[in-house]
């Protein structure tokens, strides 16, 4: 008795059906990484710790009630701004990269931070501004977004600086941004684009090109493109069934139980295996954005549908970049991908959905 | 600033909704977009690249295939294969190399010889190949380096084929040697369409039966398809195409015979070919001084390479078939054989030899090598004392196209057809030659001279064992042929090579008789090589000859003594036995040798006589197979080398055709 009243309690603010579809996900994930790990049972191991805390921080996340993450938007927002700028100054610098900072206990990476940071606080200013929206309150919105977002694309981070941009977008957007503006903003940004191309890094250029024209680096940059696109292709219809993935099992494709652990499912499950997770990853998002549409402030439908929408955005970034439709941006496949830091981070994510969807009632500050 | 609008929570919740579901429809349009780059990869480009994922995984492995040995008729081994373990050193997997090496040396005896052939494969390898430091590895150095195997890292013991040649010097211009693939073979393979077969093969028959017979030596390549990682690094093997192993080739050589031929040479230089008359098979063919094959297979030092292109001695040059001579003397039973058959002579003319020859109108004289003259002299005799004056007369009235057109049906002037690479066609003069040559008229004094083989007549010692054969054979002449079967590896069964007819010479059975019994007296007493002949157990057939290296001045003597080396006269003999059913042709040369009598035809005797009775000569006199002490009165008279004026300039040294 005491044993389901706590279950019950703790289950409380779940979401049943999110929470079935995402451990259906984690379930492919353990499919894949144990291919993509072939043998090497240690990772196996440390994937199912990574899952386990995961899980237990998006159940913790779904007990904190959105007025306490609202109080907490404008902290978590600034922490990670004076982190970042710190990042600049003094920040570590790994593979051509200044993204890390020591702390001399441990390294951070602020731009994780950001992740959940920005859509946090951007849904917050608009929250608080709904009342009386004006075009002021917008650009202070961008503001707020673009100073991050340049900072870590100064890093230079291409990947997260716009998926980040993304996530905030999505909250401006949802948050009512006049829909001129967006089409203004667009059309400024396909004029800027010249202009950005100059802006960015030789090696992000670089990735872009081979993008564009893999075999012109078949060695280099080209390598992991041709050699995943490969894979998903020599998957054919049905795949090659689990575990007997050449490209996989024999060293050819790279990272792949990190960033292209998507060429491993699809070439071993084939087109109907990646028809299917996409599949799976539509369910979740149907259901996240749902259970956003549920939330009873506006503070609480932003953030999840951003988040929503973000971890979307993930997951058609990396497939899009593993068979070759995107440059390599260096994003995992999300709940798929091994990998600590994003596991917790998405399923935090999810934690707060459904803590947003399942807090109704209005407690007193 | 203005208020965009005052909007109530129900229509922010429209707002939112309507956004949210515009969203969701762009999210359906982005999945639809993957879903089609999909269907586009793994069902319209599936073959593309499912064959790439293929190409990715699947390595041919060649096979390289074991070569076909030799033998000799009686089966010895004359060139055969041996597993030996090397010492090899994959470079990407090594560190330091020096150090690496430095180490290494500690554990197996490194020359610096080793490490500079190292280094030359290095430069032309790649870094993930392996490449030899050591080959033939002691069975205590292989046991040394797999116990400290753990440190060395990127080396490897392995086991590879190698080639060897067990008679050495002996063989070394018959069976000739195998050498590294290099550049010009690799195109000269990829025109003849025939490089795939070479993949994985790293040696290719560069001289000699190796040479000539390459492609039944080397086999068919068979491949392995074996999966490999990234790395290169095989993981399993999916299918195997064994090799076929090349053809093992038996030649008409007898490894005793050539042993013999090679051991009467001693320190002489020369050359010896010794013919099969019933069908051309060659018996042995010897050039010396020789050279030892195996050197060739991996690579020779500066030093030894210079010995082996000595300018003087050059053993690389294959006398036998490279080296061209006058003929001398010998040319006079093929002269005596057209006197007869061209009806200028009949067995019974004689003249009377005052020791001289002089051309109507003139008073030069063209001397015979003895200086008073033979006195009255028939056709046999002619022969049996190589009387020149006989010869100088008979060529005269022959005329030199007369002459040419005779000779060339013996095989002067034109290449034997041997199975091996190189045979020089030496020169068979006429008119029109030395109009196209020296655009000058041909002299009278030439035809004279031509007549006793000297002057601008050139051939190798092959084409003398081929003429000789002529005779031997009552005007059957075969090509000379190393090969006598190849045999198929698997199977064991033999393959005979047919003899083939060069042609068939019309010629009077008489007539040969007088020639042949001429020939037989040549080794009789009061023949020039009684020596030579003396005590043979069977009829002995034979013409001495000596061809001039430098022309003597009218008048002026020839003194052994006074002559350097190698402006001595080179000694030539031709021979067959038993002269009424002739089993051997010989051919002898001796590069300065001195006489024909003295140093060529006792060579011939020892070959023959080990060849009809399986005698061996002395071992223990190799000086008994120069030449035995002149006579004084012989010493005086050299015989047999006619002191006329050398036409042209002297022949020097063997080795290119005029």
């Amino acid at each position: 008795m005491l044993a389901e009243r706590l279950f019950k309690r703790l289950t409380a603010h779940l979401d049943p059906v999110l929470v079935g579809l995402l451990g259906l996900l984690l379930l492919v994930s353990l499919v894949a990484v144990w291919s993509a790990s072939a043998g090497n049972s240690d990772k196996f191991v440390a994937h199912l710790v990574n899952i386990a805390v995961a899980l237990t921080a998006m159940l913790l996340a779904s007990h904190i009630p959105p007025q306490r993450l609202m109080q907490f938007a404008p902290l978590a927002y600034a922490v990670g701004l004076v982190l970042l700028v710190a990042v600049a100054l003094f920040g570590e610098v790994v593979n051509g990269a200044r993204r890390w900072l020591d702390l001399g206990v441990t390294r951070i990476q602020p731009s994780e931070l950001m992740r959940l940071a920005v859509p946090l606080l951007l849904a917050w200013y608009l929250h608080q501004k709904q009342e009386s929206l004006r075009s002021v309150d917008f650009a202070v919105a961008l503001g707020l977004l673009a100073l991050p977002v340049v900072l870590i694309l100064r890093q230079p981070d291409l990947g997260t600086s716009l998926l980040i941009a993304a996530s905030g977008f999505f909250v401006i957007y949802l948050g009512g941004l006049s829909l001129k503006l967006i089409a203004a903003a667009a059309a400024l940004a396909a004029a800027a684009a010249p202009f950005a191309w100059h802006m960015l890094h030789d090696y992000q250029r670089q990735r872009i090109l081979t993008m564009l024209d893999p075999s012109s680096d078949p060695l280099g940059a080209g390598y992991h493109i041709i050699q995943s696109t490969i894979a998903v292709g020599s998957g054919g219809l049905t795949g090659k069934g689990w575990m007997a993935g050449t490209q996989t099992h024999l060293d050819f494709l790279p990272e792949r139980s990190t960033d292209f652990i998507f060429a491993v499912l699809a070439e071993e499950f084939g087109l109907i295996g990646n028809l299917l997770l996409l599949a799976l990853y539509a369910a979740i998002v149907y259901r996240g954005l749902t259970l956003a549409a549920r939330a009873p402030t506006l503070f609480g439908r932003l953030l999840a549908a951003a988040l929503v929408l973000t971890f979307f955005i993930y997951a058609f970034v990396n497939m899009g970049m593993v068979s070759g439709i995107l440059p390599v941006v260096g994003v995992p496949l999300p709940l798929v991908s091994y990998g600590g830091t994003s596991m917790v981070t998405v399923l935090l994510g999810f934690g707060i959905v459904m803590s947003v969807a399942t807090h109704k009632k209005l407690v007193k500050t | 600033m203005r208020v965009l609008r005052y909007i109530t929570p129900e229509e922010s919740f429209r707002q939112y909704r309507r956004r949210l579901e515009a969203a969701g429809l762009i999210a359906i349009g982005l999945l639809l977009v993957l879903a089609g780059r999909f269907f586009w990869l793994q069902v319209v480009q599936f073959e593309r690249y499912h064959t790439l994922a293929e190409n990715n995984r699947i390595a041919l492995v060649p096979a390289p295939p074991p070569r076909g040995a030799i033998y000799d008729r009686n089966g010895t081994v004359l060139a055969q294969n041996y597993t030996a373990f090397t010492l090899e050193i994959t470079p990407d997997k090594a560190g330091d190399l020096d150090q690496l090496i430095r180490e290494l040396a500690e554990l197996v005896e490194i020359t610096p010889a080793d490490v500079k052939r190292f280094r030359r494969l290095l430069g032309e390898s790649k870094g993930f190949e392996r490449v030899i430091l050591r080959a033939r590895l002691s069975e205590a150095e292989v046991a040394r380096l797999a116990v400290n195997r753990y440190r060395l890292p990127g080396v490897e013991v392995r086991a590879r084929q190698f080639r060897q040649y067990p008679y050495t010097d002996v063989m070394a211009h018959v069976v000739g040697y195998i050498g590294r693939i290099s550049a010009q073979d690799k195109d000269q393979l990829a025109a003849e369409g025939r490089d795939a077969n070479y993949r994985g093969s790293e040696y290719i028959g560069k001289a000699g039966v190796e040479a000539s017979y390459e492609r039944w030596l080397h086999g068919r390549t068979g491949f392995e398809k074996v999966e490999t990682d990234a790395g290169g690094r095989a993981v399993r093997l999916l299918e195997r195409t064994p090799p076929v192993a090349g053809h093992n080739i038996h030649l008409h050589l007898d490894a005793g015979l050539q042993q013999v031929a090679v051991e009467v040479f001693g320190e002489h230089r020369g050359a010896l070919v010794a013919l099969d008359p019933s069908n051309g098979g060659v018996l042995a063919l010897v050039s010396r001084p020789g050279f030892d094959p195996n050197l060739f297979i991996d690579s020779i030092d500066q030093a030894t390479w210079a010995e082996l292109n000595h300018p003087m001695t050059r053993p690389l040059i294959n006398r036998a078939l490279r080296g061209v001579y006058p003929p001398g003397s010998t040319i006079k039973p093929f002269m005596g054989l057209a006197g007869l058959e061209l009806g200028l002579r009949t067995p019974g003319d004689s003249i009377q030899d005052p020791g001289y020859f002089s051309l109507p109108g003139s008073t030069y004289r063209y001397r015979d090598w003895k200086k008073n003259g033979h006195g009255v002299v028939d056709l046999k005799k002619s022969i049996a004392v190589s009387c020149d004056t006989y010869y100088y007369r008979l060529a005269h009235q022959m005329g030199i196209e007369a002459m040419h057109r005779f000779l060339a049906q013996f095989g002067f002037g034109r290449k034997s057809g041997i199975d091996l690479e190189g045979e020089l066609a030496g020169l068979l003069p006429n008119p029109e030659w030395k109009r196209r040559r020296f655009n000058q008229p041909w002299w009278p004094g030439e035809t004279v001279i031509a007549g006793i083989g000297q002057g601008y007549m050139l051939a190798t010692p092959l084409q003398l064992a081929v003429a000789t054969m002529a005779i031997a054979n009552d005007g059957v002449v075969y090509a000379p042929q190393l090969l006598r079967a190849w045999q198929d590896p698997t199977s064991g069964r033999m393959h005979y090579a047919a003899p083939r007819v060069l042609g068939r010479i019309p010629l009077k059975p008489q007539h040969l008789a007088v020639i042949k019994q001429a020939m037989v007296d040549v080794m009789l007493p009061g023949g020039t090589a009684a020596a030579a002949g003396a005590g043979a157990a069977y009829a002995f057939a034979g013409k001495t000859g000596t061809a001039q290296v430098i022309g003597i001045k009218q008048g002026a003597r020839y003194d052994e003594k006074r002559i350097a080396a190698h402006h001595r006269d080179h000694a030539l003999f031709i021979a067959f036995a038993p002269a009424e059913a002739p089993r051997i042709v010989v051919a002898v040369m001796v590069e300065n040798g001195g006489s024909g009598s003295g140093t060529a035809a006792p060579m011939a005797r020892k070959v023959i006589d080990y060849w009809l009775l399986g005698k061996r000569p002395d071992a223990a006199a190799p000086g008994g197979l120069v030449a035995p002490e002149a006579t004084a009165e012989e010493a005086e008279e050299r015989e047999d080398a006619s002191p006329v004026p050398a036409a042209g300039e002297p022949e020097e040294v063997p080795g290119d055709a005029r």
